[in-house]
């Protein structure tokens, strides 16, 4: 009989491995599922994970991967912060939104002016807008106790129906003949994220590679970090420690908030160029499973969030060149999430083969 | 001895790494009261749950009335005729004692009948019972009761009872002796697991000792002195605790007219607490578990804050400061759950040593960690305190609940603390490393901190505290000189036997 025997202490090998293990076991599992639509697994399997890096499109497809890693990174960089204290931040996308809006709507007040503080003031504009959006969950947890999960879930909704109003009415371009949408960035040059936009370069990319940084410093050498780890292995020993719950969960929320909505703030101005009614891709759901897939560490993020948009624009590749369905690649997708919490239990159980015993 | 009830014969049990139980052999008469001493991970609780048929020895055997006995599971260990009432009792709260009788039973006869047969049974053995009382209202000896009778439901032949006087004061305990010795008159055997010595006096009529896993010897208790035992027990001479003549110097800590609400449903509100402990002083506070220890830590580590009256250090007030802020003035605490609360179980015992040694021992700057500094002060703990373990790097859970408490212990005491909080430091540790822990306590009070000691160990009271003070339903006596104290005195102190009827033998 298989049993699972609890480690005296986490494995470090396993926490270190089980990404890999995971994802090769999503590629042997995805390519029986795109076998069984009648699809060349190996074929299937190649076209996602290798067609985007050294395929004969590479060069197109290299720079769509930091435009779609980098707001994937920012945004679960914040959000890891939060999960790793057990405060749960779900609402990124709300967050990404309403910092977009305001980012974008500082830099659309200025228009057409060129001068050096443009992009600047959006930016702090962006991260203000997500942090104000996260702190109505933070202030009502600390206050009233309610769940950050519900509220700031909820306030995406609100997020989204906000958008649809400032896109059909205050942002919108007023030499756009009535189509709802701003103004496009990328015809403002003072206000605009790219740095290379061939390279696929933007200001998001700095950002987010400054926030892994940020992040590892602030969790492995920083008291503020100490007590967010402490507080999500043993809240009793955090208090005991000295933290103030409400601080954190001010800190968490808020940092995450601002984080996503400086992630919106530049691709409103960049890869998507105009705040638009549907700019929102879903970036600040998806970030959650980035999050996860990282396994909360910094550097595990910074990977995942690459693998994540791997897969992302492997995933349109094999749509259109082996018709495979849409439903099949989300499918995959999700398989890698599974095969990662699966064997995320070896880091702190083994397997042993044996007798069951009562103890 | 007249007949043979339960015999063991060579039983051994290795769980990886340890060897649990090492051919194990007595036997336990028809009618007789057995000890099982040892201290703690000698080896007792193994024993017992292969007596009980929770564990399955890898060899040797055992025999009931002559016939093998090997249970595979508790149920045919009870139609075999044996029972046991565990440390920790498994009862519902929100249920009444009936109800909660029977969720243990296999054919639960309708809620009249068992009722009227819990009465007749506990009339029997003059244990008083309401079948119809909420557990949640019934102290920890009523508590107690209502396991014992669900065991006597049963007729049982073999009755093991471990560590039952842990949570009773000296009265409860009296009364528990009256009901044991009339089990016995009528033909019970009776397996007592403890570790307190006179006890095992007064009460049994063999002991079988084990260290280690082994039978290392037994001996009628009633003619062996407690000192004897107490060797065979851990395999040397023990050194009581030096206690050096100390100075009382001025008052250090100050409580006056301390109230505080219960935290949770299930917590203890802290009524009107006065106490004053000064430095160089040992102030021990004792009392059944759950009469509101925790709560006093969390009020004295600023966990909970208060007025900031109720708290002063020396003259100043500190009610309001939180924990970080009290450690800066000298007051540090060590709680009883060592992981969760004292400790961070998957955290590294440097991360552990940071957790309260930051403010005091300099290891942070700016907000930044020095975890160099913290991981010297980690390798100090454990070479000052004999912590075995093979370095800092080590999860906190790796380690054994007694090496855990030296660290924990160590950590605060390190720190040089001007008053010292400490809540049960020797629980589920072994007697030499309570002896040090104690030891440690001592000198620190000798060099001129204040300790106030809150343990449901009166003999560990006893031994280190100048002042002694018990805390029952979330109240605190007045301090008394511990010198001279009754074991009577101090139990009335606890509650007494808390409104508990007396056996009616």
């Amino acid at each position: 009989m298989i049993r699972l025997e609890k480690r005296p202490q986490p494995s470090r090998a396993w926490s270190l491995a089980t990404p890999v293990v995971a994802v090769l076991a999503t590629m042997v599992a995805g390519g029986m599922l795109f076998g069984i639509l009648g699809k060349d697994p190996v074929e299937a399997i190649r076209t996602i994970f290798w067609e985007p890096l050294f395929g004969e499109f590479a060069f197109y497809y290299r720079p769509q991967l930091l435009v779609k890693g980098a707001p994937l990174v920012l945004i679960a960089i914040g959000l890891s912060l939060g999960f790793k204290a057990g405060i749960w931040n779900i609402g990124a996308e709300g967050q990404y939104i309403i910092g977009a809006l305001v980012g974008a709507g500082i830099g659309l007040a200025f228009y057409p002016l060129e001068a050096w503080f443009v992009f600047p003031l959006m930016v702090i504009g962006g991260a203000f807008g997500g942090w104000l959006w996260a702190m109505i969950p933070a202030y009502l947890k600390t206050r009233f106790g309610t769940n950050e999960i519900l509220v700031s879930l909820m306030l995406v909704y609100v997020a989204e129906q906000f958008l649809a109003s400032m896109s059909l009415g205050l942002l919108r371009n007023p030499e756009g003949h009535g189509f709802p949408g701003s103004r496009n960035f990328n015809s403002y040059e003072g206000a605009s994220s790219w740095i290379n936009e061939n390279a696929g370069m933007h200001w998001g990319v700095v950002a987010a590679l400054i926030a892994v940084i940020f992040a590892y410093v602030l969790l492995n050498r920083h008291m503020v970090g100490y007590h967010i780890r402490l507080t999500g292995e043993a809240p009793r020993a955090a208090r005991f420690a000295g933290v103030k719950p409400a601080r954190l969960i001010l800190f968490c929320l808020g940092t995450s908030g601002m984080l996503a909505g400086l992630a919106g703030l530049f691709e409103v101005s960049g890869p998507s160029g105009q705040v638009s009614i549907d700019f929102n891709v879903g970036y600040g759901f998806t970030a959650i499973i980035v999050a996860f897939l990282g396994r909360l560490h910094p550097v595990g993020i910074l990977l995942a969030g690459g693998l994540m948009a791997l897969t992302y624009i492997g995933g349109d590749i094999a749509q259109s060149n082996l018709q495979l369905p849409s439903a099949a690649i989300q499918v995959f997708q999700g398989m890698l999430l599974f095969f990662l919490l699966a064997f995320d239990l070896l880091t702190n159980f083994r397997i042993s083969l044996g007798k069951p015993e009562v103890a | 001895m007249t007949e043979v009830l339960l015999s063991l014969k060579g039983l051994t049990k290795a769980y990886p790494g340890v060897v649990a139980n090492d051919s194990v052999s007595f036997d336990i008469g028809a009618g007789e009261v057995h000890a099982l001493l040892g201290e703690n991970g000698a080896g007792k609780s193994t024993l017992v749950k292969m007596i009980y048929g929770l564990v399955k020895p890898d060899s040797g055997e055992m025999l009931l009335r002559g016939a093998p006995f090997a249970p595979n599971e508790p149920r045919q260990a009870r139609a075999d005729g044996i029972a046991m009432v565990f440390q920790h009792f498994s009862l519902f709260d929100a249920l009444n004692v009936a109800e909660n009788i029977a969720l243990g039973m296999e054919n639960p006869p309708k809620m009249g009948d068992l009722a009227s047969r819990i009465r007749e049974v506990s009339e029997a053995y003059g244990l008083p019972l309401d079948p119809y009382r909420t557990v949640g209202d019934l102290s920890a000896g009523e508590r107690q009761r209502v396991e014992i009778i669900r065991c006597l439901l049963q007729d049982p032949k073999l009755l093991i009872m471990d560590e039952p006087t842990s949570v009773l004061t000296p009265q409860e305990v009296e009364i528990l002796f009256q009901t044991l010795q009339k089990l016995r008159a009528e033909g019970t055997s009776i397996l007592y697991i403890s570790h307190k010595l006179e006890e095992i006096r007064t009460l049994c009529d063999h002991a079988t000792i084990l260290r280690l896993g082994k039978n290392v010897g037994e001996c009628i208790p009633a003619e062996t002195s407690a000192s004897e035992m107490a060797e065979l027990m851990v395999g040397a001479a023990l050194t009581p605790p030096m206690r050096g003549k100390r100075d009382l110097g001025e008052v250090a800590m100050d409580i006056s007219g301390l109230s505080v609400p219960a935290p949770s449903a299930f917590g203890t509100a802290l009524r009107n607490v006065h106490l004053t402990v000064r430095r160089g002083e040992i102030l021990g506070i004792g009392g059944v578990a759950g009469n509101g220890q925790d709560e006093l830590l969390s009020v004295l580590s600023g966990e909970v804050l208060t007025d900031s009256d109720a708290v002063k250090l020396g003259r100043a007030p500190i009610g309001h400061l939180g924990p970080v802020a009290r450690r800066q003035l000298g007051v540090l605490a060590a709680p009883e759950e060592r992981l969760g609360h004292a400790a961070a179980p998957d955290m590294s015992l440097t991360e552990n040593a940071m957790l309260t040694g930051a403010t005091r021992e300099g290891l942070v700057k700016n907000g930044f960690l020095k975890w160099t500094a913290a991981k010297d002060f980690a390798e100090r703990i454990i070479k000052d305190f004999d912590v075995r373990t093979p370095g800092p790097e080590n999860a906190a859970r790796s380690l054994s609940g007694g090496n855990l408490q030296k660290f924990v212990i160590g950590r605060e005491v390190l720190q040089r603390p001007e008053v010292l909080v400490v809540n049960q430091p020797t629980w589920g540790v072994d007697a030499s490393a309570a002896a040090a822990i104690r030891q440690s306590l001592l000198d620190l009070a000798a060099g001129g901190a204040a300790v106030i000691c809150i343990s449901q160990d009166l003999d560990e009271l006893m031994e280190i505290s100048d002042t002694f003070a018990a805390l029952n339903e979330g109240r605190l006596s007045s301090p008394r000189p511990a010198e001279g104290l009754t074991v009577e005195e101090i139990g009335l102190m606890m509650g007494g036997a808390h409104g508990m009827e007396v056996a009616h033998v």
